[in-house]
């Protein structure tokens, strides 16, 4: 049997095991799109969207979609995987099983913080609303997603509240032989005023092959102000396509910043769109990558309202054998005037076994706008290596503080000073930088 | 109405100005495409047998073949099977002078402003005119002949140097490269051929005049351009087209190979029919150019892009040899429905091997532009360079700009730049010329001149004057 027909066998038992629980018109969205998905089948790289990375190693693999036994997990097990030292609440998910026992939930009448699951039986009427609104139906992993995953986070914060502590959720795998593919789904839903950031992170215990297949729908009101950060460090033997999907209202602003190490695959699809005038988006992201491994950021980014503002900044180094893609796209509709669109994606290449395929689209029909790209693919500055090894500074050591500070950009957006000390200790972990002896020279 | 509404009305709204149909007695053989058809040409053309197998080889590949959809324009496709894949004006006699041409067709040329004897005198520029399929004059060849400099057409160099067409035709642009170069390699009727001698700096600029004349005949060039180690060579192709009300198709393959230290600057300013303010009719230009640097060797193509109804083409650059260069200079102007995809590739493969892309492009009317741009850097391709820049100017607000740069990069010591805008003249930018006393009109065309300039620099003279007139011809009201 292969995938696509134990995805099949698979969705059947799922239909039978909830039987009827689901409100109808969630079912019927469900069998819509796992239609869609069985028509489609997964991408190939005759898809100009999927042209540099394939697929087909993974989806060949034998997985298993027995259920999985719970294997036990203690708090002391996860705690290197979260934010140190930050009062926050935690969503733990093992094995795609929601784990209320270390997580850490925070639910009154002003915001919900919990699973899916939760979400449904509790306020359905929100679930309702937002759920399968905003994820493309035309992509077949999003629809398979749509029909398949009923476990995730979620997140509902009302009108002009603002969430009081970040959010930090972490899917848990602990499978060892066996290929395991996993669908998860968050929704994240800011009422306008409303504000919220969040942490998100896939983690692997063992060296067997996990499949995520992961969707995010975050929902931003009217003035509303979102941050999702995305942590990929997980095993070699991990691979994740995930589709997060954003829409903003009037004066909002969103972030998605992601911080890609490593992983197999990874392929991350970023959507944004806008209702109201004056959003912001930004998209940052940086990719250090050692390896075999490969990442894929594509984003798209539709302006199809006035006045509004994207920024993205993506940048990337990659040694050893592993391979970047960038893909972005920014699409200014006919009404869109008065759009202003940045993207910006730098380079370097560290082996001559590495590579990078980048693809920077602008495709605009309105004329009052002020779109621009800039790409650049190359090495250090010679000069600045000189001068830096002229004031007593290793060469080694030298690379490592340029390659930190051309990584750093990306991290000026990031407020929650616990989170971004992880993040720059993280970064400076993977390039091997000294901290303490940057300190001593900055 | 505000001015800039008005002159955006005006160039919106103006006719073709060089369209006119020429009567000249053809030779056109029944429409359709199959394999007697191609033997036809063949006989005709009185072509050895390896290129008639030749052709039938790129025929029976083409078949096979579906007609590439990816590129970002919507258009009928045109029916192959009724097309004329030959049309050749009746010689009456071998032709020596201009006084043996046909009047008719000496007026022609006349209305385009193109004087055989005016080139021949006063510019220097030796023109050898196609029309339709074959070559009726040529000029300058025996001057060139004393450099031991080939320029002729290539049903003439088929006869008389077979051993270089054989050696070269083919070798960049293979034929079963895509869809239309397979076509075009299938059913080729005539184009021009030119072989560059070692060490030899060829003295003037060469240059070819197309025209699509025959109704319902589509032209399907094919130009070999040799530089021999060494050498050097500027070489300008213009064309304008005729009104027409059905689509024409064409297909042509310019192929360069530029051997060792040999450089070729390649320009073109193309300005076929491109449909009356509805859309409607207009020519299909679907041109695959490629070149080859060997060590050491350069390759610039510049072109001004202001006709056809759909443009699709991506002049392109192997830097095979070490040290090679590639240079691509573009202006494109799409106006009414005009549609145009274009760009280039730049195929790092030789060490040390450098490109520069500056592309412009101008989207007025309805009308959608594209730049679709590949840089591609191998893995031998040591200390490659790249720097790319595509420029887009939005006219009005139902015109599109599209960007599609590809970047592929597989080895480090690469360095690539890539830069892209998109925006409208600016405003403060016109209130600045108002301001000082120039109108509107004029300031458009100021900035837009001003806008192209990278690009019109790199015309030799006779041309950059040829292609500032199309550019105000194309967005007249707004060019001063």
């Amino acid at each position: 049997m292969n995938l696509q027909e134990k995805l099949s066998q698979s969705f059947k038992d799922l239909g039978s095991r909830l039987n009827g629980s689901e409100s109808k018109s969630l079912r019927e969205l469900r069998s819509r799109s796992f239609d869609y998905f069985k028509g489609q089948g997964f991408p190939t790289n005759q898809d100009e969207e999927w042209k540099y990375t394939s697929l087909n190693k993974i989806v060949k693999r034998d997985f298993d979609f027995s259920s999985q036994v719970s294997s036990e997990i203690l708090a002391e097990d996860i705690e290197p995987f979260l934010c140190e030292g930050l009062d926050s609440y935690k969503l733990i998910f093992i094995n795609g099983v929601f784990n209320k026992s270390l997580s850490m939930l925070g639910s009154n009448e002003k915001f919900f913080v919990g699973s899916l699951k939760q979400g449904m039986k509790e306020m359905p009427d929100i679930i309702n609303t937002h759920f399968g609104k905003l994820a493309d139906t035309k992509q077949s992993l999003v629809a398979l997603n749509t029909a398949m995953a009923n476990e995730g986070a979620f997140v509902y914060v009302k009108k002009g509240v603002k969430l009081d502590k970040l959010v930090q959720i972490l899917f848990v795998n602990t499978n060892h032989e066996e290929s395991r593919m996993m669908q998860t789904r968050n929704l994240f839903v800011l009422e306008d005023f409303a504000e919220a950031q969040i942490f998100e992170r896939h983690q692997a215990f063992n060296q067997g092959h996990v499949f995520s297949n992961s969707v995010t729908e975050s929902s931003v009101g009217n003035q509303a102000h979102f941050k999702h950060f995305k942590l990929q460090n997980d095993l070699d033997s991990s691979s994740m396509v995930d589709s997060t999907f954003v829409k903003q209202g009037a004066n909002s602003s969103a972030l998605v910043d992601t911080f890609a190490f490593s992983g197999e695959l990874v392929r991350n699809n970023l959507h944004f769109e806008f209702t109201g005038m004056h959003a912001e988006a930004h998209m940052d992201a940086i990719t250090l990558l050692k390896g075999k491994s490969l990442v894929d950021h594509h984003t798209f980014v539709d302006h199809a309202v006035p006045h509004c503002q994207s920024n993205q900044l993506y940048k990337g180094i990659y040694d050893e054998k592993s391979k970047g893609v960038f893909n972005g796209k920014v699409m200014v509709r006919k009404n869109a005037q008065k759009t202003n669109a940045f993207q910006q994606n730098n380079n370097l290449l560290l082996s001559d076994f590495s590579s990078i395929d980048t693809k920077p689209q602008l495709e605009i029909f309105a004329d009052d706008v002020a779109c621009s790209h800039g790409c650049t693919i190359g090495q250090l500055d010679e000069e600045a290596l000189f001068y830096m090894q002229t004031r007593g500074i290793p060469l080694k050591e030298a690379r490592a503080f340029l390659m930190f500070a051309f990584a750093g950009d990306t991290l000026k957006n990031i407020t929650i000073p616990e989170l971004k000390t992880q993040l720059i200790n993280l970064v400076a972990r993977e390039l091997k930088v000294d901290l303490e002896l940057n300190e001593v020279i900055t | 109405m505000t001015e800039e509404d008005k002159i955006l009305q005006e160039v919106t709204t103006t006719d073709y100005k060089y369209g006119f149909v020429t009567d000249i007695d053809s030779d056109t053989i029944n429409k359709g495409l199959n394999e007697d058809v191609i033997r036809l040409i063949s006989m005709k053309k009185n072509e050895p047998d390896w290129l008639l197998e030749w052709r039938l080889d790129a025929f029976r590949k083409f078949q096979k073949m579906t007609e590439p959809e990816w590129a970002n324009v919507t258009y009928d496709k045109p029916d192959l099977q009724s097309i004329s894949y030959y049309s050749a004006p009746k010689p009456k006699k071998t032709l020596e002078s201009l006084d043996e041409v046909d009047p008719e067709l000496l007026k022609t040329f006349e209305k385009l402003g193109i004087s055989l004897e005016e080139q021949k005198r006063l510019t220097g520029v030796a023109v050898d005119i196609v029309v339709d399929s074959v070559s009726v004059a040529t000029s300058f060849k025996e001057k060139l002949g004393e450099l031991g400099i080939i320029f002729c057409s290539i049903s003439e160099a088929i006869q008389e140097h077979p051993e270089l067409v054989k050696k070269y035709i083919g070798s960049v642009v293979p034929k079963t490269d895509n869809f239309y170069a397979a076509l075009n390699s299938a059913v080729f009727t005539d184009g021009s051929f030119c072989y560059i001698p070692k060490g030899t700096r060829c003295p003037m600029e060469l240059s070819t005049y197309f025209r699509i004349n025959q109704a319902g005949t589509g032209q399907f060039e094919r130009t070999l351009l040799i530089a021999d180690e060494g050498s050097y060579v500027s070489y300008l192709e213009g064309c304008t087209a005729p009104s027409r009300d059905e689509n024409q198709l064409h297909a042509a393959v310019v192929e360069l190979i530029a051997l060792d230290n040999a450089e070729i600057k390649y320009s073109t300013v193309q300005n076929w029919y491109p449909g009356n303010k509805e859309g409607k009719g207009g020519v299909f230009n679907f041109v695959t150019k490629r070149g080859i640097c060997h060590k050491s060797a350069k390759i610039s193509w510049t072109q001004v892009e202001t006709g056809s109804a759909v443009t699709w083409k991506y002049p392109s650059c192997i830097l095979k040899g070490d040290n090679s260069i590639g240079e691509f200079f573009s202006v494109a102007v799409t106006n009414n429905y005009q549609q145009a995809d274009t760009g280039t590739k730049m195929i790092h493969v030789g060490k040390n091997t450098k490109s520069t892309i500056i592309s412009k492009g101008i989207s007025a009317g309805k009308s959608n532009g594209n730049y679709r741009g590949l840089v591609k850097i191998m893995k031998g391709a040591e200390n490659a360079r790249n720097f790319s820049q595509c420029d887009s100017l939005l006219m009005g607000d139902q015109c599109g700009s599209h960007t599609f740069p590809y970047i592929e990069v597989k080895n480090k010591s690469a360095r690539i730049e890539h830069e892209a805008t998109t925006s409208k003249i600016g405003e403060d930018q016109l209130f600045y010329c108002n301001q000082r006393g120039i109108g509107t009109d004029e300031a458009i065309g100021l900035i837009v001149n001003g806008y192209c300039k990278d690009v019109l620099n790199q015309l030799p003279m006779e041309f950059a004057v040829e292609a500032q007139k199309l550019l105000s011809l194309s967005l007249e009201g707004s060019v001063g």
